[in-house]
């Protein structure tokens, strides 16, 4: 025996010829408690994919190395197998039945049966659930997980909190469990709760079963961790004790964030953009974006500038943008050269020569199944009549489109941007990533903005493609003074192209950085905490 | 005793507090207790009279609108595919009049040849809902009117060319296909009289309440086992029970079966007591004015107890009697009353639809934010 109930070994794996994981190690003793931290694309998931057997690895073509559970090789076919052979895991989002008490939620498919007569006949299904010892036993895991509640109580009332405790005292009920892993618990928990909560995985731990930590809080990882693996980029960087006096939460942070970001030399600007020239103003800015809200964010953006916007998934960077442009419900103040810009409403923003391209290029930036001339011309058409001509004799006539003109402009595009494709006439769908983004500039383009906002703009697109947008960007910005707002997963994009970044974490804005900042500050910003200024 | 409230009709129990919000919440059974209350009052017949054609009608039709219990907890919404049950069990009953089995016998010889044609149709109910996820109702509605199809087609057309038929005096002067009339003479009343009491001026057809009785206390039995707590689990999430590792696709196969089989007993039941099978009729409204019943006793797409199918089932049966004659003495015509209950019965079923679909799209939307 070697002494560790996990060991994975020099996992690798590509989608679709893309790396996400390269040589990846990780082992895990009994009753350790293991930190596993990294940005968003880091590879955490899909390690944690591969550990489960998640359909998702199965059916992109599988994964190279080698996984050793309690000391035997092993390759589960499916979280089901994972979970019988004695692995546990916490979910981010909850798996309860809500009109379940908390009890049969505990004991939810594993319920403790009693025989009967027709059970004899009509097999196992028709065995009545104990109940006695439903409430016994659940009673014993919530005990555990320290949470004293009645287990009879219906879940669908509970505070968020406990849920997340119901799911644990769950995992703990399971027989046998030899590893847990708990993605990210504390992410909606409040203070109280997440202490809470840290004391039932140590009890946990302490009785013998392994835990694998996934956190964005760093400070919680080193007060509750023996040892932290940090992954970027799909590698692991180094595995630590926390017992060493070199990890601190800086140390991790840098470690998290930290490769080199080369900033080529972008041309300088006549006059570089400063706080004496604002262009837009946000203040307040609430969103109702789900999954990305926004709870107050307030900023300035100097005329010229290209502003980063960074944060981890989740904390409401992205919502940002799309409140401004009036996609969801927003609150707050937006107002462009002193004019104020109507919410909730996109036609407004475009009105002040605002202009956005979303993340979510598939769904709501392109029309897939129509032409490059069509995507390009149709926005400018609807808010600014563009590309239209009038039908008709003397005063009587209709507007129609013109499509002569719309094809001049989108050959104009397809030129300039150096979109590659067929003509004007091909449709969206046939296109790369990269030449799909160019198109959704191209028609941003089309309604002459002063202000360009950018979501995500290099997601799903191969390595190349992506610089050769980035540097799009930053032509529009240096040539045209174009004022861009990207909004960006990628720090390094951000750290790359932008003149300032703004990270946005639980949907407030954290720290203002200069891309020539520490990685260590980049990395504590995105956790939530904003580093002392010496 | 009913830990999981199945014979429970209000979700919760009343007091002083939430009594407003119960009100507003059972508002249909309500306002049915007021309308039957007014419809009785004018009817003018007497009480006896009354009562009489109530306990014969909630002995007939209970076990129909029982039978839509489980695929509500399973949720797959109200079984609009309950009329192919209906089928099945009207093909055992042809089979019984075309045999002349008399007696109890052939009213046990009918469930026996309904019982695997309702098992098979089930299971492909069961197939289909799986595909149309989200959509059962409509998709078990439109099944029902396809499968109309195929039953005309076998017995319009199968009898006497493909299905050799020797009661002659049942099929049409052609020599093929049914007559649209079936007399259930050898079984007609069979159960109903087995066991018939006197309660006062009262006929009480015992040993057909004792079967709903039956299915009453089984339903009450499947909730306490492992494949009714299944059956639950998937009724409210269907993704959380996948991930548990419960077989959803199966346990909604078995569900849809489950009621299915009922379907086919439930018509049985129903035409002993009537005597006459419509061969191409009497199928038609079952669902229909099950599922009618069933929402007037409280009951939603997503949660229907024991309890809301007899209340139902008492209400909107005594609305059915009443209605013709307080529409005579009210407004001088019984077709009035007539045709407002047919029209109260589909007021009914559309408003809890529209209701069940406003308020999934307001807890979708909760969920998001």
């Amino acid at each position: 025996m070697s002494g560790y109930v996990l060991e994975m070994h020099g996992i690798t794996k590509d989608y679709y010829g893309n790396r996400v994981l390269n040589d990846v190690t990780l082992k895990v003793k009994p009753g350790e408690i293991h930190g596993l931290v990294g940005e968003n694309g880091a590879g955490k998931s899909t390690l944690m994919n591969i550990l489960f057997g998640m359909p998702v690895i199965h059916n992109t073509g599988g994964f190279q190395g080698k996984i050793r559970f309690r000391g035997a090789e092993t390759v589960f076919d499916s979280p089901r197998q994972a979970l019988e052979s004695g692995i546990g895991m916490v979910h981010q989002e909850f798996m309860l039945i809500p009109g379940f008490t908390v009890a049969e939620n505990i004991k939810l498919n594993r319920e403790p049966l009693r025989d009967t007569l027709l059970a004899k006949l009509a097999g196992r299904r028709m065995k009545r659930l104990d109940w006695p010892k439903i409430v016994s036993d659940s009673k014993a895991a919530l005990n555990m997980v320290g949470l004293g509640i009645d287990e009879m109580l219906p879940v669908a009332g509970l505070p968020v909190g406990y849920m997340q405790f119901v799911e644990i005292a769950r995992e703990v009920d399971k027989q046998g469990v030899k590893l847990l892993v708990f993605d990210e618990p504390t992410a909606l928990l409040t203070e109280t709760e997440s202490e809470q909560l840290l004391s039932s995985v140590r009890t946990i731990a302490a009785s013998g079963v392994a835990v694998i930590f996934i956190s964005h809080r760093l400070d919680e990882v080193l007060s509750i961790c023996d040892s932290v693996t940090v992954m970027r980029d799909g590698e692991v960087v180094t595995t630590m004790s926390t017992s060493d006096q070199d990890t601190t939460i800086d140390r991790i942070a840098e470690l998290m964030v930290g490769r080199e970001v080369k900033r080529p030399d972008y041309p300088k600007r006549a006059k570089e953009p400063g706080d004496d020239d604002i262009v837009l103003t946000v203040e307040d800015l609430k969103v109702d974006m789900p999954g990305e809200e926004v709870h107050g964010v307030t900023l300035r953006v100097r005329r010229g500038e290209i502003l980063g916007i960074g944060g981890l998934a989740g904390q409401g960077k992205i919502g940002i943008s799309n409140g401004i442009m009036g996609v969801y419900p927003a609150q707050g103040r937006v107002a462009k050269d002193g004019i104020e810009i109507p919410l909730n409403d996109p036609g407004q923003a475009y009105k002040q020569k605002l202009a956005f391209l979303s993340e979510d290029r598939k769904n709501v930036g392109l029309i897939l199944d129509r032409s490059i001339e069509y995507n390009i011309s149709v926005v400018a058409t609807l808010v600014k009549s563009m590309f239209q001509k009038t039908l008709g004799v003397g005063p009587v006539g209709i507007r129609v489109r013109d499509k002569k003109s719309a094809r001049e402009f989108a050959a104009g595009m397809i030129s300039e941007l150096d979109i590659r494709c067929t003509g004007p006439g091909q449709l969206v769908r046939r296109l790369s990533g990269g030449n799909q983004q160019k198109v959704c500039i191209a028609r941003a383009l089309a309604l002459d903005p002063e202000i360009l906002l950018v979501s995500e703009p290099t997601r799903g697109i191969d390595v190349g493609a992506k610089q050769r947008i980035l540097d799009l960007l930053v032509s529009l910005n240096r040539e045209k003074g174009m004022t861009i707002i990207l909004t960006s997963s990628e720090l390094a994009e951000l750290r790359m192209v932008c003149d300032r970044i703004a990270v946005i974490y639980g949907g407030r804005l954290v720290d203002m950085l200069s891309p020539d900042d520490s990685n260590a500050r980049f990395g504590m910003a995105m956790s939530g905490r904003r580093a002392e200024v010496q | 005793m009913d830990k999981h409230g199945v014979f429970r009709v209000f979700s919760k129990r009343i007091t002083k507090e939430n009594f407003k919000s119960i009100l507003v919440q059972n508002i249909v059974p309500i306002m049915f207790v007021i309308l039957c209350l007014v419809a009785v009052r004018w009817s003018g017949k007497p009480l006896a009279f009354l009562l009489q054609e109530v306990v014969f009608r909630m002995s007939r039709n209970s076990f129909l609108v029982l039978s839509l219990v489980i695929p509500v907890m399973a949720g797959l919404g109200l079984n609009f595919g309950l009329v192919i049950g209906a089928m099945a069990g009207q093909a055992g009953l042809i089979f019984v009049a075309a045999r002349q089995i008399p007696g109890v016998l052939g009213l046990l010889t009918a469930c026996l040849v309904a019982l695997p044609l309702a098992l098979g149709l089930g299971y492909m109910i069961g197939r289909i809902m799986n595909m149309a996820r989200g959509r059962e109702m409509i998709a078990g509605m439109i099944l029902g009117f396809f499968m109309n199809g195929v039953y005309q087609l076998v017995f319009l057309f199968g009898i006497g060319t493909v299905i050799p038929f020797s009661n002659k005096s049942m099929i049409l002067p052609s020599g093929i296909g049914l007559r649209n009339t079936v007399e259930l003479g050898t079984i007609r009343w069979v159960l109903d009289e087995l066991l018939m009491v006197r309660i006062g001026p009262v006929r009480v057809p015992l040993a057909t309440l004792a079967l709903s009785a039956v299915l009453e206390v089984l339903i009450t039995w499947l909730y306490r086992t492992k494949l009714g707590q299944d059956i639950r689990a998937i009724g409210q999430d269907m993704r959380v029970s996948q991930v548990a590792g419960i077989q959803v696709d199966r346990t909604r196969i078995v569900a849809m079966m489950i009621s299915t089989v009922l379907g086919a007993f439930g018509q049985i039941i129903f035409l002993q007591n009537i005597g006459t099978l419509n061969v191409y009729d009497s199928h038609g409204q079952i669902a229909t004015f099950a599922i009618a019943a069933i929402l007037v006793g409280g009951a939603t797409v997503s949660r229907a107890t024991v309890g809301q199918a007899l209340l139902g089932t008492f209400l909107f049966h005594l609305l059915f009697i009443v209605s013709p004659y307080a529409g005579q003495n009210l407004l001088g015509s019984a077709q009035v009353g007539e045709y407002f209950r047919v029209f109260v019965a589909y007021a009914i079923i559309a408003v809890s639809l529209a209701l069940h679909s406003m308020q999934r799209a307001r807890a979708q939307a909760a969920q998001k934010h």
